[in-house]
């Protein structure tokens, strides 16, 4: 069970999600540099976060065409695991693997906090070891963590339930005040028809040892291992 | 003969989509005391010089692919440009 962690100029997060998979979720993992387009066999793929190629032009714009994403668009048509972590989902959405796009925050600020998010659809691999309605604490950290679509993809992702995570309040309830950034319905992740493309703006991987003040992340990663195990 | 141009791209979002950026810039203009605004959107300009070696045509075509491949994300955005020269 190999993952790779792919490693853009600008990432901030690969090594953060490179020490979760090795000393959390303890399976083996390596790094992959963007400009080749080698997955090296891996099983699962992690887009980190950070400020890819600088975020110039818009954020995941230039980073879409690096050599490594087109084999990762490959993968991820072919089933393959694919979680993208904030800037990690604003590249998703760039490359045409999730629906939408992350708009600049509405408050024009970026956001650093603990948020709360609610478990939406436990029908992926990374969340299938989670409950509907579990609402997890995680801490986000962007400038454009904004989820918009269109209103016809928007119902597609409700009728679909490829609405993953929302935000909320700590008791779980869907409210403005809980939306840090002014997502679309207080959507904070997604994920594609095949359901093996995530993409999420909080940081799973910040949240998963003691040490760091919050363990709700490393369920996303655990509830991914013993999805691929159990294939 | 072909003659360098150059081309003009002007990168907005799109109507449907909220721009809290040109709100705020509204917003700052009316309080500044900034009359007759009804409304204001922020977008993005970039200037491509091109070579003599296209015609205009060619150069017409290459400008909209960038422009609508690269400068442009179809979901928020959309794009105009002019070709000049």
């Amino acid at each position: 069970m190999k993952f790779g962690v792919i490693i853009f100029p600008g990432s901030n997060c690969d090594h953060d999600a490179y020490w979760v998979i090795s000393e959390v979720a303890k399976q083996p993992v390596t790094f992959l540099w963007h400009d080749s387009p080698d997955l090296q066999g891996c099983d699962a793929i992690i887009v980190p976060g950070g400020f890819a190629y600088g975020d110039y032009l818009r954020t995941g714009a230039i980073a879409k065409f690096s050599p490594v994403m087109e084999s990762v668009r490959k993968f991820a048509t072919d089933g393959g695991l694919v979680l993208g972590i904030c800037n990690g989902f604003q590249i998703l959405c760039e490359a045409g693997l999730l629906p939408g796009a992350l708009l600049r925050n509405a408050g024009l600020k970026y956001v650093c906090k603990p948020v709360h998010i609610r478990v939406e659809s436990t029908n992926t691999p990374y969340t299938q070891q989670l409950s509907k309605g579990e609402v997890l604490e995680i801490p986000i950290g962007h400038m454009e963590g904004n989820y918009f679509c269109d209103e016809r993809t928007l119902a597609e992702l409700k009728e679909q339930e490829r609405i993953v995570f929302r935000y909320t309040t700590p008791s779980g309830e869907v409210t403005a005040e809980a939306n840090p950034n002014g997502s679309l319905e207080n959507i904070a992740g997604v994920c594609n028809a095949g359901r093996n493309v995530l993409g999420m703006m909080p940081h799973p991987e910040r949240a998963s040892e003691p040490e760091l003040g919050m363990t709700d992340g490393a369920k996303v990663f655990h509830s991914l291992v013993s999805a691929m195990v159990e294939k | 003969m072909f003659l360098p141009m150059k081309a003009y791209v002007y990168v907005s979002l799109k109507k449907s989509v909220l721009d809290p950026q040109g709100k705020t810039i509204h917003g700052a203009l009316k309080k500044m005391g900034y009359r007759g605004i009804d409304d204001l959107r922020q977008g993005k300009y970039f200037e491509i010089s091109l070579d003599a070696s296209l015609s205009r045509e060619d150069a017409h075509a290459e400008v909209e692919r960038i422009a609508r491949e690269v400068l442009t994300n179809p979901v928020i955005e959309e794009y105009r440009f002019t070709l000049e020269g």
